[in-house]
């Protein structure tokens, strides 16, 4: 990530953020609500154009390219608002993450052409193996849209995870789930990264951050105000001010 | 192979084949002709329904790609080749060996293109415009798009209604009829119902099987992705732009199909199959049809349009689509028949069945 800015009229929402994650690392994103964290994300993965600044994976330049271009470079990403295919299975939503782990085509699909069956097993296979791992394997034939807040942000993460990405973003996936499902949130980010995936994850629970980051960024207003060791910013100055001096306002 | 898949396809095509026998068991073939009708302009719904209902990207402008397909077939297959023999362009035709030879309704032998050459270029032009309208249009979203449908086909329209090529308000007829090959030809001539009966349902088989595959494909997934959220279906690397463009030029070339056929089966086209109440009613079968639901759209399609067709709504046959659409739209936004709408009727009857049951017993 080098100099990424985007601004929403006059307000610099993400201010000439620069910053490196190392492969296979758990790199947390912090900083207090509005400090620019989502708009990164969304630069990072394209749902928004970065008005200057580059972002580089693996050494090849994404900032220009289109969100399912980047998907397909290895990014993947869940949302802050969920953000699911609620009239869809479960196993659907998980396969749409096969989607660019596979090829066939229109007219192969129409005319169910071996070659699209065969992958059509893959693809229902594989993402089994993953709801298995999620331990969600249970409720692969529901609705996404009728399941409980903190079932969705599993399956969300579900989802991510079938694209097999060597970068993950997650957006505040422990917001609004209870002990013990942050708990299997927290055990389930440390056991992908096990699998080679580099993470990097907005969260707000700090017990969380410090456990699972071996680094962590701090945003603040649009700007990145420190970046280093959890041991170091829990011991950084300006951020605990910033933190502070928000929980006093 | 998996049968129980095909199972509704078997149950689809014994249907037809009981149809045919009873009317003509009972010599009321004449029903056949308005079957067949509905059969085509069921190709276009079935089209209609993976945009709409499984892509959720509404159209209402389908009626242009069927206009697209029959006035195409008409002006070119109503040329009459032999008086332009002098003509250049009319003799390479000829040489190229792209005419065929058909005798009229008055028992004169034309010479004229031949409608596969008509049909394929009534494709090319379809597909070429749906993609030239659908690249800007489908950027847009929900009313928006439904609006810049809804302009491209009052456009097609009144081309076709101010055209002398196309006929103006009279349309365009006698054309000749499409021989597929061998003894089968679509044609409205009487002697021939069954068998163009046969044709049309073919034809929808034929379109149920592919759009069901497609659904129940990868590709069939992404096109509903994008209904459910586009940005998590861009951010899961499926290329949401593409894929709506696609579906509906392949919507496109379905109506266009059905237009080519039918055109040839009734032996003319008017503009009133260009107008927009065509298009409003299209969308309107879609909708009871339980929008993502293939069979409903079909189910409906076949008895919405025989209904319409054999004179059951008079005059007030606008009225009835339309207002088919406006109550749709206020009760059942998603469609009507869906599972969950036949859960809760079914869990409705049960009630009002214990209720009786209840007051019986309570008088008695
Ligand atoms: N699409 C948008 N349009 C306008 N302003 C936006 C948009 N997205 C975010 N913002 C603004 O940018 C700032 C940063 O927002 P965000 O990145 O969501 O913060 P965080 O995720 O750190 O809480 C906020 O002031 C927010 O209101
Ligand atoms: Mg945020």
């Amino acid at each position: 990530m080098k100099q990424l800015s985007r601004s929403f009229g006059g307000l610099r929402a993400v201010d000439d953020v620069s910053f490196n994650v190392e492969k296979n690392s758990i790199t947390a994103v912090i900083g207090p609500n509005g400090a620019g964290k989502t708009t990164l994300f969304n630069l990072i993965s394209g749902a928004l154009a970065p008005d200057s600044g580059e972002a580089y994976i693996d050494g090849r330049p994404i900032h220009r390219l289109p969100p399912y271009r980047i998907a397909r470079h290895g990014i993947s990403r869940t949302f802050q608002n969920i953000k699911l295919f609620p009239h869809m299975t479960v196993l659907e939503n998980v396969m749409i993450g096969r989607h660019i782990r596979s090829r066939s085509g229109f007219l192969s699909a129409m005319l169910r052409l071996p070659g699209s069956r065969a992958e059509e097993q893959q693809i229902q296979e594989r993402s089994m193996e993953i709801l298995a791992l999620m331990g969600i394997e249970g409720i692969a034939g529901q609705e996404a849209g009728s399941l409980p807040f903190g079932k969705q942000r599993i399956v969300e993460f579900a989802r991510a995870l079938a694209t097999e990405p060597s970068l993950l973003l997650l957006d505040e996936p422990a917001a609004g789930l209870n002990m013990y499902e942050t708990a299997q949130v927290s055990e389930l980010i440390t056991k992908i990264r096990g699998r080679g995936v580099t993470v990097l994850v907005i969260e707000h629970d700090m017990s969380l951050v410090m456990n699972i980051s071996d680094m962590i960024v701090v945003l603040s207003s649009g700007k990145k105000i420190a970046e280093g060791l959890p041991s170091d910013i829990q011991k950084n100055r300006e951020v605990i001010r910033v933190y502070l001096g928000e929980d006093n306002a | 192979m998996n049968m129980k898949k095909y199972t509704p396809v078997f149950c689809l095509i014994g249907a037809a084949v009981i149809f045919q026998i009873i009317t003509s068991v009972l010599n009321r073939e004449f029903y056949l002709t308005q079957l067949t009708m509905s059969a085509y302009y069921c190709l276009v719904i079935l089209g209609l329904t993976v945009l709409m209902g499984y892509a959720g990207q509404i159209s209402l402008g389908h009626a242009a790609f069927f206009a697209m397909g029959g006035y195409t077939t008409a002006v070119l297959t109503t040329w009459n080749l032999a008086a332009a023999q002098e003509g250049t362009l009319a003799r390479l035709v000829v040489q190229l060996g792209l005419s065929t030879a058909s005798t009229n309704a008055y028992g004169v032998e034309i010479r004229h293109i031949s409608p596969w050459v008509s049909l394929l270029v009534a494709l090319a032009i379809t597909v070429a415009v749906a993609f030239l309208i659908g690249i800007p249009i489908l950027k847009l979203k929900g009313h928006y798009l439904a609006m810049a449908t809804l302009g491209f086909g009052i456009i097609v329209y009144r081309i076709v209604l101010g055209s002398r090529i196309f006929g103006e308000a009279d349309g365009i007829s006698d054309l000749p009829p499409f021989r597929l090959f061998g003894p089968l030809y679509v044609s409205g001539d009487p002697a021939l119902r069954v068998q163009n009966f046969y044709i049309a349902a073919f034809l929808v088989v034929l379109a149920v099987v592919l759009l069901q595959n497609l659904i129940d494909s990868r590709m069939g997934r992404a096109l509903r992705s994008i209904h459910g959220s586009e940005e998590a279906a861009n951010a899961m690397g499926v290329n949401t732009a593409r894929y709506k463009l696609h579906v509906f030029v392949l919507s496109a070339v379905f109506a266009c199909i059905a237009g080519v056929f039918l055109t040839h089966f009734n032996g003319g086209v008017g503009p009133s199959e260009a107008d927009v109440m065509k298009s409003v009613t299209y969308v309107a079968i879609v909708a009871v049809g339980g929008m993502a639901n293939l069979w409903g759209a079909l189910a409906m399609g076949m008895a919405l349009n025989y209904l319409s067709l054999r004179g059951y709504f008079g005059s007030y046959d606008e009225f009835v689509f339309g207002g088919i659409l406006i109550v749709i739209m206020l009760f059942f936004p998603d469609g009507l028949l869906k599972k969950e709408n036949m859960r809760s009727l079914t869990e409705a009857a049960i009630r009002m069945k214990n209720k009786i049951w209840k007051r019986k017993n309570e008088l008695s």
